[in-house]
């Protein structure tokens, strides 16, 4: 068991290199190849009208020129350690880990994620709880009473659901409870929960029911799927035999096998989503990972992509070998190693 | 008529309670589906004493298990149309509400299937499964329900019960497993025990100690044990009285000895003569009854063994028009063909026995 984390957590450290040499050479090789010098790079940081001094400087400062394979280097030392920037003779510190400076603004990248962090993280998990709540017992009812109509309105209900884009059912959200009724918030309104915890929720309530309506859906007809299969199992049958309630029959042994497959995707959707929602926060203007995605790509801020990127594939790997171990816990007939 | 046939062939009125501990009456169990209606169960009778065993003997299809699952009352209400009557002791579970009958699973009547792997939980502990069966029907704490468990283990054949208690399914044996969802069944004490191909999907070699094993907890239970089986030769030593199933009804019903020594059925000839015997070849065989058994969506008219039937073509066209009445051929014997009683002894003492 302890061996077996221990392998996986190496893998995921190798997994974690080769994402990082990946996005290394799409955001400043295919720059290379394509045309661009280490001036155009170093101008990006100096504004819009850079004199060949201050790019000198930047240059020097992130040793942009030097060859791409100590960059890398200085890249993934910057993550682990931290780096040190010399410029003349004032030594700037940037901390571990370090992802490098923002184009736009010079600010260290790490503290900016972090900053975003607190948004994404409230969004998906407030929304997580929602759809994991709905998309669970609406799957095992419409199961349980298959071909009903309580089955029909919510699998086609369900099938709108995934068939909608976020950013459909979002502005259509804000337009009705937003606009027209005027009961929640519009866009751009949202409050750090150490602020204010009512009004964190209720600038919420949109975004996590817009978000949760899409993930409910696909987790509806999951369960369902599951539950169909199970309930015609011959230990439901046995479980009946021994005269069992009901109840008991489907939630302590249906349920019990059904949500397997819902564990593992529910861990890994999780993990994809603490990088940022970005349609979501986009629609309603929260500023999370995903808004600072958006911005960045939009004004080129190569760095900010590159951290973003990094931090969502960190919490891939490391959903992906908590939900592996949690596999175990839940089917004994999983053997780890 | 099969239904005034079958009842009056038992002598029984088909009103009140009745004195034995299993009374099934004139048992009818029909699913709708999109095909047709399938006949599984159609006008089965028969009773059971405390004690004693009764094998159903039948190939597969003949609507064995649905009548098990039937007197268990697991049928789907909206699923299952189901008629008749099931008197166990003195209760009548056909019209009982799912309730009632849910209180009396696992307690007065108990079942063991035929395939203890996929029976089983695989994500809960063998200990766990037979302490979730006793605590339903009786209010004792987990750790005098363990305790229980791990007796009932033990006494079931299962070394070092007190440890395998906390072992999952998957990590037993067949035959281990199967003991342990015997220890389920029995948990609570029940006075009827159906046992659905107990043995079918076992080895060989514990298929006997299987059966011993039933036999004896029944002795010491003093149960009612109804023993589901595809082969005569299981219940040959075990069962006290023999029904054998053809297409969802009752064709031969009797003492085990008698329909062993004296079978008054052709279908019953053909499952004889398909038993594996040790002293002969399996090329000398008599009867391998040829076809395979009805749709029971799709019943053949008149006697629905007639396609496969040898005899078929002695009495006038009535085995391929009339429906058979389930007669007694002799006192507590019944049997269920065309053919007259005496061409039957003819047939069975000079054409089938001598070859088997
Ligand atoms: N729920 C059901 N719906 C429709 N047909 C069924 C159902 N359960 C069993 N049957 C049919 O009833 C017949 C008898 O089945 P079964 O009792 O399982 O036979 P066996 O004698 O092998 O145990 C089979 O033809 C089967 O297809
Ligand atoms: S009634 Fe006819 S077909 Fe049926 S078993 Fe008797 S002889 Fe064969
Ligand atoms: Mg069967």
């Amino acid at each position: 068991m302890i061996a077996y984390v221990i392998r996986r957590l190496f893998t995921g450290v190798v997994l974690l290199l080769v994402v990082s040499l990946a996005t290394f050479v799409i955001f400043f090789v295919v720059p290379r190849l394509a045309g661009a010098s280490p001036d155009t790079l170093a101008s990006r940081y100096v504004g819009k009208a850079p004199t060949p001094q201050a790019v000198q400087a930047v240059k020097e400062r992130l040793g942009l020129d030097d060859p791409l394979i100590v960059q890398y280097g200085r890249f993934v030392k910057g993550i682990v350690a931290g780096n040190e920037y010399k410029a003349g003779n004032d030594v700037v510190l940037c901390n571990t880990p370090c992802f490098g400076y923002s184009f736009r603004n010079s600010v260290e990248v790490w503290p900016q994620l972090m900053d975003r962090l607190p948004v994404t993280a409230s969004l998906a998990a407030g929304a997580a709880l929602l759809w994991l709540l709905a998309g669970v017992s609406i799957g095992v009812v419409s199961a349980l009473r298959r071909g009903s109509f309580f089955d029909r309105l919510g699998m086609t209900t369900a099938l709108a659901g995934v068939s909608l884009p976020v950013f459909f059912t979002g502005l259509v959200s804000l337009a009705l409870f937003s606009y027209y009724w005027e009961i929640f918030p519009a866009g751009g309104s949202y409050t750090p929960i150490t602020e204010n915890p009512g009004l964190w929720a209720y600038s919420l309530v949109l975004p996590w029911c817009t978000l949760a309506f899409l993930y409910a859906a696909m987790y509806a007809r999951l369960t369902r799927a599951g539950m169909l299969d199970t309930m015609n199992e011959d230990y439901i049958r046995t479980a009946r035999a021994k005269g069992l309630r009901e109840g008991a029959v489907v939630t302590r042994h249906g349920l019990r096998a059904a949500l397997t497959p819902i564990v593992t995707i529910f861990g890994l959707d999780l993990g994809l989503m603490l990088g940022g929602a970005v349609l979501t926060e986009s629609t309603f203007g929260l500023p999370g990972m995903g808004k600072l995605a958006v911005d960045a790509i939009r004004g080129s801020d190569l760095p900010i992509v590159l951290g973003v990127t990094m931090f969502t594939a960190f919490f891939v790997v490391i959903a992906n070998i908590i939900v592996d171990l949690l596999y175990a816990v839940i089917d004994p007939r999983v053997r780890l190693g | 008529m099969t239904e005034r046939a079958s009842t009056s062939g038992l002598g029984m009125t088909g009103t009140g309670a009745s004195s034995s501990f299993l009374d099934v009456r004139d048992l009818r169990i029909h699913f709708p589906t999109d095909d047709g209606l399938v006949k599984s169960v159609d006008g089965l009778s028969f009773r059971l004493e405390r004690g004693k065993t009764l094998g159903i003997v039948g190939e597969s299809g003949s609507g064995k298990s649905v009548t098990s699952l039937g007197i268990l009352g697991l049928h789907k209400r909206g699923n299952a149309k189901i008629s008749g009557e099931i008197w166990l002791d003195g209760q009548e579970l056909v019209a009982a509400s799912a309730e009632e009958v849910r209180r009396l699973r696992g307690k007065k009547m108990a079942m063991i299937f035929q395939d203890p792997l996929s029976s089983m939980h695989p994500y809960y502990t063998i200990g766990t499964q037979i302490i979730e069966a006793y605590r339903i029907h009786n209010d004792v704490s987990k750790a005098v329900a363990r305790k229980h468990a791990i007796d009932m283990l033990g006494r079931v054949g299962i070394p070092q019960p007190d440890k395998r208690v906390d072992d999952y399914p998957h990590e037993f044996s067949g035959g281990m497993r199967q003991r342990a969802m015997i220890a389920m069944a029995l948990s609570c004490d029940p006075e009827l025990l159906i046992a659905d191909e107990p043995t079918t999907a076992l080895d060989v070699t514990v298929q006997a100690q299987i059966l011993d094993l039933i036999l004896d907890l029944q002795k010491d239970f003093n149960s009612a044990v109804i023993l589901i089986t595809h082969d005569l030769g299981v219940v040959a030593q075990v069962a006290d009285e023999i029904l054998v199933m053809y297409g969802g009804k009752s064709v031969e019903y009797g003492r085990a000895e008698v329909i062993f020594d004296r079978p008054r059925h052709p279908y019953t000839w053909g499952l004889l003569g398909s038993m594996p015997r040790l002293d002969r070849d399996v090329t000398e065989r008599l009867l391998p009854i040829v076809g395979t058994p009805p749709s029971l969506i799709n019943v053949p008219s008149g006697c629905a063994f007639h396609p496969r039937c040898a005899f078929a073509g002695r009495n006038g066209g009535r085995s391929e028009s009339e429906v058979p009445e389930l007669l007694e051929v002799d006192p507590g014997h019944f049997a269920a063909c065309h053919l007259g009683r005496d061409e039957r002894v003819e047939i069975w003492e000079s054409e089938i026995r001598p070859k088997l």
